[in-house]
């Protein structure tokens, strides 16, 4: 066998332990993104979706921020405009987080219809630019 | 002013629609007239855009608030630097700045490159008049022009975003820019070389410079990223797998794979195909960059407002990667190799499998970017690929990449022998798994951080027998000193040791991320005089006071500064600031939204870092995180050496020039004895 042939093996077996490495990856810690509208749907379909970690990108329901400095506790509603979850987080809010922003939600929706958060990522319209002043 | 700027970018279209025909017919037609026509083309339109420029500053400077651009960005109490760098803080800017750049690089290209690849320089020109007139396209027609005045004038700007204002802004952006814009020069000259058919290994030599300069500008940029990132945001890392993040990685990994492919092409004249193809997808990895930041496609931190801006790129994009690549394949027949490869256990072999790792990894994050449209269209659910997929991907990856890095500089050309692998790796083989052993021994549990770090050990092995034994022959053959011995051994042949310098700071890279993994961190309430503790993983007990908590008010802002008193193992070792900013406008009332600045103790086994997340109303009672990060310092020395090793590389004078002097030494020495 040549250099050239082994080369190509060994080409291949580079190239599918990416694939292997890329597709596992996903099935590992890839995790769903969803509305709320698209949660309430798949939770109707398949009940095993609880407790499952997603993520939902949702507005946050202006009025519905409280939050407890002393126990770092938030709590929060999201919608989509149709659904709408009450949503419990315990650590520090990012700087851009307020009552009218769009979140990013990762955590799960357990049994008594409220989402869990680990993390809460804040999404500014446009990160770089003032916002419009009212 | 901003009628001057208009019109300066009139001028410079026109111009560079000129420079482009006259460059491509002067080249093809081989028309001199022409070629010189296009060339004083491009000098010209880097004249009228630098008037741009300086129009736009005149009118950030003049606080011109009729001027979107200058209303939006700036305020009459933003500091003065951070006014000067409002030219590229936002969308029109930028186009602005990446235009003028690349003009002023084209025009150096066509100044330096030596007449012997005099033929080239039509296309060059012609190459870079098509791109820059694309961008000054996008100012002028899709609604990005920085000159565009408002119906009114307001009394103040809104300012500059908060998070922009750190020094960061002012160095991190521009050496990211250079580095994307200067992709342009080494795809030019592939091109030119592609039309003229002068495929031959000196045009290599042409281009191998330029896309080391922006390799290096781009590194540079990365890690200046990682350092804003880091103390900016208050994450408490420096690396997020954010689209625009990798957006920058992409040219980043396909050029280092270039740079280390075209020294197969130099010696054995293999790889020419794959070669050109990097150069060409390295460009498109940049345009695909600035497009992603600009279309809004993919949700990110960096991301400029969402406007038609991203369809110019898209289109852009689809047609100049179907024309360059409609060209290579056209050209594929004059690209054979010279010659095969003889070994798998060769120094070819060692580089092939190098390149097949980049542009591995290249595909993986560039996959992972665009996965969420991607499994969007397929399935109709959008999955996510985040940071862990893709540490999940990319360590064992990265690592085997590393160990590359140790073997591929020593491992002979064509056929590695069997006492040449022993003379080679013997050493350097013992040090890494003597490191891993150890780590082990030491209780170090976590895999991918032994397996790092003993790889780490095995190349930096390699990298002191290098020197080692270059510094000895000199010695023993010129009868140098050790330190003299040393210097001129990298002096007389800064390619080599200069890659071995980049290397070194490589594997204080790898060091510095395998020590993410013993991060740890705790939150907790405190009032003034109360303590929290956290264990680093070194065996440390780092206890946190906090002494309460300050309000003032600093240039452009309201700060509320805490004072956090840090013992470790009970002896006093400094105070930490972490502070909230609320900043205002020049009628002191509130802009943007609150940010945070983290305090930041760094040692150099480890960095304290602490968030002020919130203050109970009306109390001293805050809300603190504390983070230990252990070796972040190695992240920023590992990317000063890199920078350092990539300038010795590029330093004017290399290999022709050294040889030509020392040729002459040699004679001066034989005619004195």
């Amino acid at each position: 066998m040549n250099a050239g042939t082994k080369f190509a093996i060994g080409a291949v077996l580079i190239v599918a332990a990416v694939g292997y490495l890329m597709a596992s990856g996903v099935k590992q810690t890839g995790q769903y993104f969803l509305t709320p509208t698209e949660l309430t749907q798949k939770i109707a379909v398949d009940p095993s979706f609880y407790d499952v970690g997603m993520k939902v990108g949702a507005h946050v329901v202006p009025g519905t921020v409280s939050k407890d400095v002393a126990t770092q506790t938030l709590r929060f509603q999201v919608t989509d405009g149709s659904a709408r979850y009450p949503v419990v987080f315990h650590g520090l809010p990012p700087d851009t987080f307020n009552d009218s922003v769009e979140v990013v939600v990762e955590g799960r929706l357990k049994k008594d219809g409220v989402i869990y958060a680990t993390n809460v990522l804040a999404k500014c319209g446009s990160r770089y630019e003032a916002v419009p002043k009212a | 002013m901003t009628l001057l700027g208009t019109l300066a970018l009139w001028l410079a279209l026109l111009v560079g629609v000129w420079g482009a025909l006259a460059g491509f017919v002067g080249g093809l037609k081989d028309r001199p007239d022409l070629a010189r026509s296009a060339r004083n083309a491009v000098f010209a339109m880097c004249g009228a855009l630098l008037v741009a420029v300086a129009s736009l500053e005149w009118a950030l400077f003049q606080h011109d608030f009729n001027v979107e651009y200058v209303a939006a960005y700036t305020s009459r109490n933003l500091p003065i630097f951070y006014t000067w760098s409002a030219l590229y803080a936002g969308q029109k800017g930028s186009l602005l700045f990446w235009a003028t750049v690349l003009s002023a690089f084209g025009s150096l290209a066509l100044v330096v490159t030596p007449r012997r690849h005099r033929e080239l320089l039509p296309y060059v020109a012609g190459v870079v008049s098509v791109v820059a007139a694309f961008f000054i396209s996008v100012m002028l027609f899709g609604h990005a022009n920085p000159f565009q005045r408002l119906p009114f004038t307001p009394l103040d700007g809104s300012g500059l975003n908060p998070q922009l204002q750190n020094p960061g802004m002012v160095f991190h952006p521009p050496m990211l820019y250079l580095g994307y814009i200067s992709i342009t020069i080494p795809f030019a000259f592939a091109i030119a070389a592609l039309l003229s058919k002068r495929l031959d290994t000196d045009w290599l030599v042409a281009i191998r410079k330029w896309t080391l300069l922006s390799w290096l500008f781009l590194s540079v940029g990365i890690c200046l990223g990682m350092w804003w990132a880091y103390v900016e945001l208050g994450w408490g890392g420096y690396w997020a797998w954010d689209p625009v993040e990798n957006a920058s990685l992409l040219p980043w990994l396909t050029m280092t794979a270039f740079l280390h492919s075209v020294m197969i092409q130099e010696k054995r004249g293999m790889l020419k195909k794959w070669n050109l193809a990097l150069i060409i997808g390295s460009w498109l990895l940049s345009i695909f960059g600035t497009f992603i930041t600009r279309s809004g496609v993919i949700s990110s931190v960096h991301s400029f407002t969402q406007s038609s801006v991203g369809y110019f790129f898209l289109a852009f994009l689809i047609v100049s990667g179907v024309a360059s690549f409609a060209l290579y394949a056209n050209r594929l027949p004059l690209l054979e190799a010279e010659a095969r490869l003889e070994s798998m256990v060769s120094r070819e072999a060692s580089f092939l499998f190098n390149n097949l790792l980049f542009i591995g990894i290249a595909f993986s994050v560039l996959w992972g970017t665009l996965f969420p449209i991607l499994s969007e269209l397929v399935q109709g659910v959008k999955i996510t690929y985040g940071p862990a997929t893709f540490n999940f991907v990319n360590i064992p990856l990265g690592l085997a990449l590393l160990l590359l890095t140790g073997i591929g500089p020593l491992i002979a050309w064509r056929r590695a022998s069997v006492p040449n692998l022993r003379r080679q790796f013997a050493v350097p083989a013992t040090a890494g798994g003597f490191m891993a052993l150890v780590l082990l021994v030491a209780g170090m549990r976590d895999f991918y951080a032994v397996v790092a770090m003993g790889l780490g050990a095995f190349v930096a092995a390699t990298i002191v027998q290098e020197f080692a034994r270059g510094t000895g022959a000199r010695r023993r053959q010129y009868g140098e000193a050790y330190p003299l011995a040393f210097a001129r051994l990298i002096a007389r042949n800064r390619r080599r040791y200069g890659g071995y310098i980049v290397h070194a700071g490589i594997v204080i890279l790898f060091v510095a991320f395998a020590g993410m993994a013993f991060k740890t961190e705790t939150e907790a309430t405190l009032r003034p005089g109360e303590s929290a503790s956290l264990r680093s993983p070194y065996g440390y007990t780092y206890t946190f006071t906090s002494l309460g908590l300050s309000q003032y008010d600093a240039l452009n802002r309201q700060v509320t500064a805490a004072a956090v008193e840090v013992r470790r193992d009970g002896r006093k070792i400094g105070l930490l600031n972490p502070e909230k900013r609320q900043h205002v406008d020049a009628f002191g009332r509130p802009t943007f939204q609150p940010s945070t600045e983290p305090g930041i103790m760094s040692l150099l086994r480890e960095d304290l870092y602490v968030v002020m997340g919130g203050v109970v109303n009306g109390t001293e009672q805050a809300v603190f995180r504390f983070t230990i990060n252990p070796l972040v310092w190695w992240v920023w020395y590992g990317g000063m050496i890199i920078a350092l090793g990539g300038l010795i590389v590029m330093w004017p004078g290399g290999s022709p020039v050294a040889k030509r002097s020392q040729a002459g030494y040699a004679v001066r020495l034989v005619g004195e004895q």
